[in-house]
This record gives C-alpha cells, structure tokens and sequence, in this order.
C-alpha cells in the first residue's frame, strides 16, 4: 500500500466509509426485524393487561387467545365518562409516552368479561421511576371504585430495589381490594411508607424499602392517570347502584 | 488447516489461559447474569458469536486500520455486532432478551473482547482468530454455565426452570439459599472455581 496509513485524510476517509457501511448494515438488520419486534412486543402489552385480571399464559400463543377470551372491549371514553370510541385495538394502539403528554389526551380502557361474567375495566398508567418510565395496567371492578387487580413494568429500575414493583408479586397484589373513592370523592390509593398514612384519608398500601422514589412514582403515576377517569368511575357506580335498586324492585 | 498454533488459540483460553479464571476478565457480567442458567448460557452464546465474528472482521481488515484510531474501529465493529445480536434476542427470544436487558449491550466493553482484539487478532490471521474467538468465547461460557448451575440449583432449586431438588427435601425442612441469588455469591462461586482450578495447575500458582 502507498498510502500513508497514518495520514490524516487516510483516517478521515477510513472512518467516514466504516460509519456508512456499519450503519447501513444496522439500518438494514432494524428493518429486516421490525414485524417480528414489534409482535413481541404487543404480545408482552397483551401478557400484562391479562396480568392485572389475574389470567397467567405460559406461551405467546396462549397469550393472545386468552386476550382474545377476556378482553371483549377496547374503547376510548372522554372525561365526562362517555364512551368516546369503540373501533378494533383502539384502545391497544394508544402510546401511553406520547399520550400523557398530548393536549387532547385519549383515555383509553380494556373491558375484560372474566369466566363469571363479571366485568373489570383495566386502565392503563404511565410514570416516572427513578431512573425511567414505569407503567402498569389497573384492573378496577364494575363497582367502579375497588381495585380488581394491578401489573407494573418498568424500564430501568434498579434490579432488587425498584425494579420489585414487577418482581415482586406481593406489591402489585397488595393494591387490590383497596378502594379509589371515599365518601363520593376521588382519593386515589397512595404508596406510602411503612407507619405514615396518607393525610386525606386515602386507602395506601406499603412502599417497596430502598425504592422510595420508585415507590412514590407508581403513587404519583396512579394519581396523575386515575384522575382523568373520575367522570368514568362515577357512571360506572351510578350502573352498579341502579342495577342494585331495579334487582331489589323485581325481588320484591 | 489446523496447526499447532490454531490449536493452541482454541484450546488454551479453555483452561491454561481461561479469560475468567486467570486472566479475571469479564467478571462484570459473570456477576450480572448468572441468577439462573438460561440467561447465562444465552449470554455465552451471545459473547461466543461477537467474540469470533469480530475477531475475524478485525484479523481480515487489520493491514488497513490505521493505528491512530484502531481502539475505536475495534469499538466500531463490535458495537455493531452487539447491536445485531440485541436485535435478534428482540425478535426471537424477547423474555430473555428482557432479562439480560443491559447486559447484551454491555458486551461492548467486555474487557475479554477489546483483549483478544488487540492482543490476538491485530496480528494474526483470519482462521487462527476465528479459533481464539470460539476459544474465548467458550472459556468464558463454561464459567458462566458452571456458576448459574451452582447459583440456580442452590438458589432456587432447579436447572433450566425444571424443579430438581424433588419436594420431600423441602418437606423435610431444607430452604433454598436466597443467598445464592444474590451478586456476592457469584463472587465467592468463582472464587471457589479459581480455587481448584489453580490447584490443579500448579503452573499458574503465585510464589
């Protein structure tokens, strides 16, 4: 070779050409995996909205044939609590990170009918963690007010620490029977420390120790998100108490 | 095809010259990923594939790098092959690639990569680097394999997820050692493993 290697134009050229090749070749492997990640990647959002209705799936098979079971309805409602859209996946295609952050945000629900015909409504959250996002599907009854059930994700939480608000199965299943709603008012479930309660007289459930800012952004995460629902809860308790009152009349 | 250097690029990294147990490289990741044995094979898997890939790209173009900036071709290309591999694992393993998370990435700055790159395949050729990249990379994985085994069955009393330790123990009072689970215990493992290793070659002993 003639060229002098350790030129400066040498290197210039040498680097610019290996930067093009490496990152055509990585364009090309993205592209070519895209579907397949994709799939994945909605079967996992599957696999965690069936987790907060207490339905388990072992494969990915299974996972979309027990969504396709449970989940019969996919809409999005408007803050006065109306069904505002109730196309196919509407609801599943929302992008939660986009979404708390839109101006005209959608609020998206799952309408899950489990095998006893009960119906639960799983609405997705999304927050901050200490260290990423975290985000997580809330199964509430069709009282409106209880807590059916609960799954968190998250990114990049601490392994051991934060990151227990998915491992550790005793926290999601420590949001459920609690309430979101005390005396008519909204007073959504909080993490607190172990001994505080919450001032407002909130239902609370116990903060994972060593993650005090995860544990508190599921807290905030829930508040934030839960909110928007509250015209949505109240329809559904209005539904709940008259079926109850017209179920009393045809006894008597 | 296979000469006595060929051999040696494979076999030594195997025991005499391991890259976990004599040299102490990628330690990190030893620690990380060796909770249960599935991760810790496909890790080893993964490190296998960029280890040979890279050392041949980097053997094949090594008369063109230019010396200045060698370090960063290097990084260059492996990143590049961990990239693909993390891309793969997405799309065709997506629970494992959950668990391994960042480690795949990490790879990157396996300190047993960049070595072999400079130390190896900067001045040899293709077929010789490719061995040492297997060589390495399989070094590399027994460690992991043996200590996940250890960590997993202790840990959590089964091999590859499959229960092993069979219920009339646990009936009978024996726990899993949650120890096990935990990141020091993957240091004493391989502590243990440097241990008999060095004793059984007296070669590789300290005076």
């Amino acid at each position: 070779m003639t060229m002098n290697k350790n030129s400066n134009s040498y290197q210039i050229l040498y680097a610019a050409i290996m930067v093009l090749l490496v990152g055509t070749v990585l364009a090309f492997v993205y592209m070519a995996l895209k579907p397949k990640q994709d799939e994945n990647i909605a079967n996992d959002k599957r696999r965690q909205i069936l987790s907060a209705i207490h339905v388990a799936a072992a494969n990915d098979g299974e996972v979309k044939t027990a969504y396709e079971k449970y989940i019969t309805g996919d809409l999005l409602v408007d803050v006065e609590g109306n069904v505002a859209d109730s196309a196919q996946n509407v609801a599943f295609d929302v992008d939660m990170k986009n979404n708390i952050k839109a101006t005209d945000r959608k609020l998206p629900v799952f309408v899950a009918t489990l095998d006893d015909g009960t119906k639960k409504y799983v609405i997705p959250v999304y927050g901050a963690g200490l260290w990423g996002p975290i985000w997580g599907y809330v199964a509430v009854n069709d009282d409106g007010k209880t807590i059916y059930g609960a799954n968190f994700s998250h990114a990049s939480e601490t392994p051991g620490l934060g990151a227990r608000i998915t491992d550790d199965p005793a926290f999601p299943a420590s949001f459920e029977g609690k309430t979101l709603f005390k005396d008519g008012e909204f007073r959504c479930v909080e993490v607190m420390k172990r001994g505080q309660k919450p001032t407002n007289d909130a239902d609370y459930v116990d903060a994972l120790s060593g993650a005090t800012i995860t544990s508190r952004g599921v807290s905030v995460m829930m508040e934030q998100c839960l909110t928007h629902y509250i015209a949505f809860f109240k329809k559904l308790q209005s539904e709940t108490l008259n079926k109850d009152t017209s179920h009393d009349i045809e006894e008597k | 095809m296979i000469s006595k250097k060929s051999k040696e690029a494979f076999f030594n990294p195997l025991s005499k010259d391991n890259p976990v147990l004599v040299q102490i490289l990628g330690i990190c990741s030893t620690l990380a990923v060796t909770a249960s044995l599935e991760p810790a094979i496909v890790m080893g898997i993964s490190v296998i594939v960029v280890m040979a890939l890279s050392n041949v790209i980097i053997s094949l173009i090594r008369n063109t790098i230019p010396t200045t900036i060698r370090i960063i071709v290097q990084l260059v290309v492996v990143a590049a092959l961990v990239i693909c591999v993390q891309q793969f694992l997405v799309a065709y393993d997506y629970d494992v690639s959950k668990q391994l998370s960042v480690f795949i990435g990490l790879i990157i700055t396996n300190c047993i990569l960049m070595g072999r790159l400079e130390a190896f395949a900067l001045n040899n050729g293709p077929w010789p680097s490719f061995l040492d990249g297997i060589g390495n990379g399989l070094g590399y994985t027994i460690i992991l394999v043996i200590v996940a085994a250890v960590r997993e069955l202790f840990g959590s009393g089964s091999l590859l997820g499959f229960q092993v330790i069979p219920q009339w123990c646990y009936d009978h009072g024996y726990e899993n050692n949650g120890l096990m689970i935990l990141p020091p215990m993957a240091l004493i493992t391989v502590a243990c493993i440097i241990w008999v290793h060095r004793a059984r070659n007296p070669e590789l002993m300290d005076n």
